[in-house]
């Protein structure tokens, strides 16, 4: 499809999410990460000021949501790659926190294909602030839909 | 690991931060990361999805690699003082492919009252080709 600039400035819906000292441990497992501040309350009391959670954590609101707080690109599923992720963090972020998400499309782009095709690009911008209203946390995601099917 | 406690003063630009390795990636490993994050793209879990979009079999998750790499960071530093992190994807892991992570302090620097350390990072394959290319910045305490 022909880039579409329409996207761009297309903010969702925000989103709540409660960071839950489970799906931080959880999260933490599936990394294979066995730092004791995303495990044992007291340590991370002293160390932290309670457990956190691990950097890519904030990924996981993309997936909570039913699909209202992103802003979508319409891409083809099975030519989608993930080609940028970057996280900014201004405030520290606690199990029990509630945080609210919200994302909007920055930018769309294309760039011819190095195998051929033409690859368009999309930039989400999600700011999360939370209970108190302080923003914590700035990410970037940069979505490919590429030319054809993804072949290394 | 806990991290270990580390001040501004006793990091050096050029430095190389302990490597971190993840030997043969599982599909288990991919269903596991597929329910901590909630993507269930099935891409990285479906053997027929995976074979209809073309791909000999399921791969991992870019993020899931991204994870694992964002330990070479918490463990020099520490989660707490992380200021930022950032990964580009190059190529993809497959079940039996090694993540090895490695990290690299680029520059030192002072800015807003913070002493902050900036690296460059990259996770491998067993073969050396690159997963995932990203830097960082985080703040580290001063020597009291």
């Amino acid at each position: 499809m022909p880039v579409d600039k329409s996207y761009i400035g297309k903010t969702g819906e925000p989103v709540t999410m409660h960071v839950e000292r489970g799906k931080i441990r959880e999260f933490a497992r599936a990394i294979k990460d066995e730092d004791p501040l995303y495990f044992d309350e007291d340590y991370a009391g002293r160390e932290a000021g309670g457990i956190m959670p691990p950097v890519t954590f904030l990924q996981t609101v993309q997936h909570w949501d039913d699909g209202r707080g992103r802003p979508h690109v319409p891409f083809d599923l099975k030519r989608v790659l993930h080609g940028e992720q970057e996280y900014e963090f201004l405030e520290p972020i606690h199990a029990g926190d509630v945080l609210t998400a919200v994302s909007k499309i920055v930018d769309v782009y294309e760039k011819p294909g190095k195998r051929g095709g033409t690859m368009t690009f999309a930039v989400a911008e999600t700011e999360y602030r939370n209970q108190g209203g302080a923003l914590v946390a700035r990410a970037r995601h940069i979505t490919i839909e590429t030319g054809q099917v993804v072949k290394d | 690991m806990p991290a270990a406690r580390r001040y501004w003063e006793d990091v050096k630009e050029g430095q190389a931060l302990p490597e971190v390795r993840v030997e043969k990636l599982t599909r288990t490993d991919f269903v596991k990361y597929a329910g901590a994050s909630g993507d269930f793209n099935p891409i990285h879990h479906d053997q027929t999805f995976a074979e209809a979009s073309g791909n000999p079999t399921v791969f991992a998750m870019g993020m899931l690699n991204a994870g694992i790499l964002s330990r070479v960071v918490t463990g020099f530093v520490g989660r707490p003082n992380v200021r930022s992190y950032r990964v580009r994807f190059a190529t993809r892991a497959w079940p039996g492919d090694d993540v090895i992570c490695r990290g690299t302090v680029t520059r030192r620097i002072e800015k807003n009252g913070e002493k902050l350390i900036e690296g460059e990072l990259q996770a491998v394959n067993q073969k050396g080709e690159t997963l995932i290319s990203g830097s960082f910045v985080a703040a580290l305490p001063s020597r009291p």
